[in-house]
């Protein structure tokens, strides 16, 4: 099963630039060759940023949370055991960084039931939905109004459909269950599709109609 | 009566993400064909999940990669947890506590009148103890403290050093 995942997640992952799959370069890197984590930072930045941009909702914070997530996951590489895919346990650093960083900044960021989250991104994000409502493109509804939901919710849809994860990893990233997580991504998409129809019904429309 | 519309889009969007069980399959698909209410349920949750699919990755500043080199330039690799957490100390120190527990219950028990009459039920073996007993030796009690309390803070400065020596050697 193990070695199931991790040769998907390697043949995803593996010949974009370096050429090199994720062992490969952490091996190189490892063994004192600092300039190969430079392909490990190309093949995750934009996941790693998405992620990040889904707790921080602005994109200045997010560079600076990630560049850090970098920074961190460089200096604990040695223990990184390889009993799981890379991405898996980067995502794990990613998760750790931003609630630290939401801790931080006093967000509340557990609570799921939580509408006073909603209400923050959503004035956070006000000025990309109208925007979004010009473009009228699926794709930037989607995105925004993914951007609309709390971060618990807008992290675990990324990592169910943008960062490859099992719901199995999904859970090892967030310390739960894997009923747990399965149970929070139904209750996140449940919520989606309220944000989609409250804050964009009319291209909501146009798509089922 | 109101159908349950969480309990259905439960079930189908394990339906859709396929953890559901065969079994569950089945029906689920039987339902789909005979009952037009999960099927205007199911094409609507199949367009979150393609709309969804179709979401797209944000993407950092061009100088992203440049910066975290330029950081990690100044950096080294810490040393794995496992090399300088040695195992044999934790489980020395886990001997310890049950050896200290199990020494203190043994003495504890040795100083109870169990000749004293009475009924034989668990409960009077309980009430028969005397707990004032387990630490009526002060002076002793404080020597063992001191001891665990300097055996702790050299346990700690033990393992900070070799932590340091690694960090030097990395």
């Amino acid at each position: 099963m193990y070695v199931t995942c991790r040769q998907n997640g390697l043949s995803y992952t593996g010949r974009m630039s370096t050429g090199l799959n994720d062992s490969e370069i952490i091996s190189k890197v490892l063994s004192g060759d600092q300039q190969a984590y430079a392909g490990l930072v190309n093949r995750y930045q934009t996941y790693v940023f998405t992620l990040a941009l889904r707790f921080t909702k602005n994109r200045e914070d997010a560079e600076e949370v990630s560049q850090d997530i970098f920074i961190k996951a460089y200096r604990a590489l040695a223990d990184f055991k390889g009993t799981s895919k890379f991405s898996t346990w980067l995502y794990t650093i990613v998760n750790n960084t931003c609630i630290t960083f939401l801790r931080k900044k006093r967000l509340q960021t557990h609570s799921l039931d939580n509408e006073g989250v909603f209400e923050v991104a959503d004035s956070q994000d006000s000025g990309l939905r109208a925007n979004l409502v010009e473009q009228k493109s699926r794709v930037a509804m989607v995105n925004s109004a993914i951007g609309l939901l709390g971060p618990d919710d807008a992290e675990i849809i990324t990592l169910f459909y943008k960062s490859e994860q099992t719901l199995e990893e999904i859970a090892q990233i967030l310390g739960l269950e894997t009923n747990t997580a399965k149970v929070r991504l139904h209750r996140a998409r449940t919520r989606l599709k309220e944000k989609m129809q409250q804050h964009f019904s009319e291209e909501v429309k146009d798509i089922y109609n | 009566m109101e159908p349950d519309y969480t309990e259905i889009e439960e079930r189908l969007w394990n339906y859709i993400d396929g953890t559901g069980a065969a079994g569950e399959r089945t029906a689920i698909e039987q339902l789909l064909q005979s009952n037009a209410e999960w099927k205007v349920k199911y094409h609507e949750l199949l367009e979150v999940n393609e709309l969804l699919r179709s979401s797209e990755l944000e993407a950092p500043s061009m100088r992203f990669t440049k910066n975290v080199m330029e950081e990690i330039s100044r950096l080294h690799i810490a040393p794995a947890t496992r090399t300088y957490i040695n195992k044999r100390i934790i489980w020395g120190l886990g001997i310890f506590f049950i050896t200290m527990i199990l020494g203190f219950l043994v003495y504890g028990f040795g100083q109870v009148n169990w000749s004293a009459e009475g009924d034989m039920t668990i409960s009077n073996y309980v009430n028969k103890i005397d707990y004032s007993k387990f630490f009526n030796n002060t002076y002793m009690n404080v020597f063992m403290m001191i001891n665990v309390v300097l055996g702790l803070f050299l346990l700690d400065r033990y393992l900070a050093n070799k932590r340091k020596k690694f960090r030097e050697e990395a």
